[in-house]
């Protein structure tokens, strides 16, 4: 489904970024890809939709190379690419709604946006998106008038309105709480399912990212370093990925983290009981 | 160990010592001798305090009524003027402002709309009222046109510098669904920036109006006019009662732009 043959991103600076990262997703898996801060993961994801533009090297997607496309044909691609952003990226200043049908601006004319008369079926799409996050109430809220966990859902629904064939999502959980991060993650699984969607997820958490994904790729200085599945990830792929740690001790904290939160969870399931 | 009892706090800005005491004793020297070539003339202060005293006494006791047709003829010229080059103005800025914000727009459009914002601000409102009457003749037309012109470097300035520190990632969400150029100001830009031109437009509603009357006096119309007549023919209680209106009108002005300015935020 998607591509990547020996992507290079060399900022200005001189930094390399994503060094000869070659990588393929086939349809309907979700793939985390972890690294400490600095290793590229971001320049990664961005070069796939072109929001940074790569250096060298190949995008495909779905039998359509994405590098070197002029503005206009670039333009169309992006809307087969959802993508969810770290602190979710609303504008704040819109409703929900507008977020959501935000994500059909590359379907429709510009003088349809600008008097939001999107077309009825965008309508329909977009109500029926909200339902699916849990949101429908929320429609004609402003985005900034929303919770942290809510406005992410928001983000994932206007990634969705553009009727994707790849997900990407960076850091989808980096300000939110443990459990609402579960909460999110187990969504945009669930979502990916039932869709047949491939995604590559960014992540910093290494224990949700066991948790959730069934693959996970490790880059470190640009490069990958690992490639496998979560039973794969042993503390010496780990020590490859981030440099030295105690692994064992992180792990005694993940599970403390995990257990925490199913009990958060147990308790508020015991509060909406009564 | 034994730690020093006595601290100074470390020069700041000219790090040394000799420079700063020569800076300092070169501005007093410069102070003084501007001062010396002032040229204060004890005859002609008394005579500008008499004349300031029948002035203030015109200014206690003002004349509305003798000269009434003239005074509103001068407002309404001088309320004309300020809302149409308010809103003419805003109009034209925007899109300067748009072209002048590095993170959205081309290089070279950039550098073309950062120049008509430079020369628009360079250049000081009573100057550019003087060219324009020069041009256009007396009345509120070249008044229009110097607050149109004002107007355009102080917006689009403004707006261009928020524009630039707009939040990147709304813009990037919003440019990631594959949204064109005018959708993706349209819908990241716009929402961002809008509470505060409204806030700018409403409170150059207030300067322009501030401005007409003083441009009057070089002849660009307005209540700015009618005052400088008035001056001219020593009528000192009817420009008493039109410096009573604009200063009326100048502070409902301020507290109804500053009042709506606050609701904005």
């Amino acid at each position: 489904m998607l591509d990547l043959q020996g992507l290079i991103k060399t900022y200005k600076t001189g930094d390399r970024a994503v060094n000869n990262v070659s990588l393929s997703v086939p349809k309907g898996q979700i793939v985390g890809l972890i690294g400490p801060s600095g290793a590229g993961k971001s320049s990664l994801i961005r070069c796939i939709n072109r929001l940074v533009e790569p250096t060298a090297g190949r995008i495909t997607l779905g039998g359509t190379e994405l590098t070197g496309l002029a503005p206009r044909a670039l333009r169309r691609q992006r809307r087969r690419i959802g993508m969810i952003f770290q602190e979710y990226a609303l504008v704040e200043r819109l409703t929900v709604m507008e977020n959501v049908l935000s994500g059909r601006l590359g379907y429709v004319s510009f003088w349809q946006s600008f008097t939001r008369r999107f077309p009825p079926a965008d309508i329909a799409r977009a109500y029926a998106l909200l339902d699916r996050v849990g949101l429908s109430d929320h429609a004609d809220k402003r985005a900034d008038a929303l919770s942290g966990g809510q406005r992410q859902r928001v983000g994932i629904a206007r990634a969705l309105a553009q009727d994707p064939e790849l997900l990407l999502v960076d850091e989808p959980t980096a300000s939110l709480d443990p459990k609402t991060s579960r909460q999110i993650m187990r969504l945009l699984t669930e979502i990916c399912a039932e869709r047949d969607l491939p995604a590559i997820v960014n992540i910093h958490d290494v224990a949700l990212a066991r948790q959730f994904l069934p693959r996970i790729v490790g880059l470190r200085a640009g490069q990958v370093v690992f490639d496998g599945s979560p039973a794969d990830l042993t503390d010496a792929a780990l020590t490859r990925i981030y440099g030295d740690e105690d692994w064992d001790a992180m792990r005694r904290a993940e599970a403390d983290d995990q257990a925490e939160a199913r009990e958060a969870l147990a308790t508020q399931d015991a509060m909406a009981m009564a | 160990m034994r730690y020093a009892t006595t601290w100074k706090r470390p020069p700041q800005i000219i790090k040394n010592r000799r420079l700063a005491v020569a800076l300092q004793v070169g501005f007093a020297i410069w102070f003084i001798a501007a001062l010396a070539t002032l040229d204060l003339d004890w005859v002609r202060m008394t005579e500008g305090w008499s004349r300031a005293v029948r002035f203030a006494q015109g200014f206690l006791s003002p004349d509305f009524t003798s000269r009434w047709r003239d005074i509103s003829r001068g407002l309404e010229e001088s309320l004309t003027m300020t809302l149409t080059s308010t809103v003419v103005g805003v109009a034209i800025s925007i899109p300067i402002g748009i072209g002048a914000a590095r993170n959205i727009a081309p290089r070279a459009v950039h550098a073309v709309c950062r120049s008509i914002i430079a020369v628009s601000r360079a250049v000081q409102e009573i100057i550019i009222a003087i060219f324009f009457v020069a041009m256009f003749g007396f009345g509120p037309f070249a008044g229009f046109l110097t607050l149109t012109f004002a107007t355009i470097g102080f917006i689009a300035k403004l707006l261009a510098d928020d524009i630039e520190d707009l939040d990147e990632a709304q813009v990037e969400a919003v440019r990631a669904t594959g949204a064109g150029w005018m959708q993706v100001i349209n819908y990241a830009v716009q929402p961002q920036v809008m509470p505060r031109l409204i806030g700018l437009s409403v409170y150059r509603l207030d300067i322009n109006f501030r401005e007409s009357s003083v441009i009057g006096i070089v002849g660009a119309g307005g209540i700015g006019a009618t005052l400088n007549t008035a001056i001219d023919r020593y009528e000192y209680d009817s420009a008493g009662a039109i410096l009573l209106i604009i200063i009326v009108i100048v502070m409902i002005a301020e507290y109804g732009s500053s009042y709506l300015r606050k609701f904005l935020q």
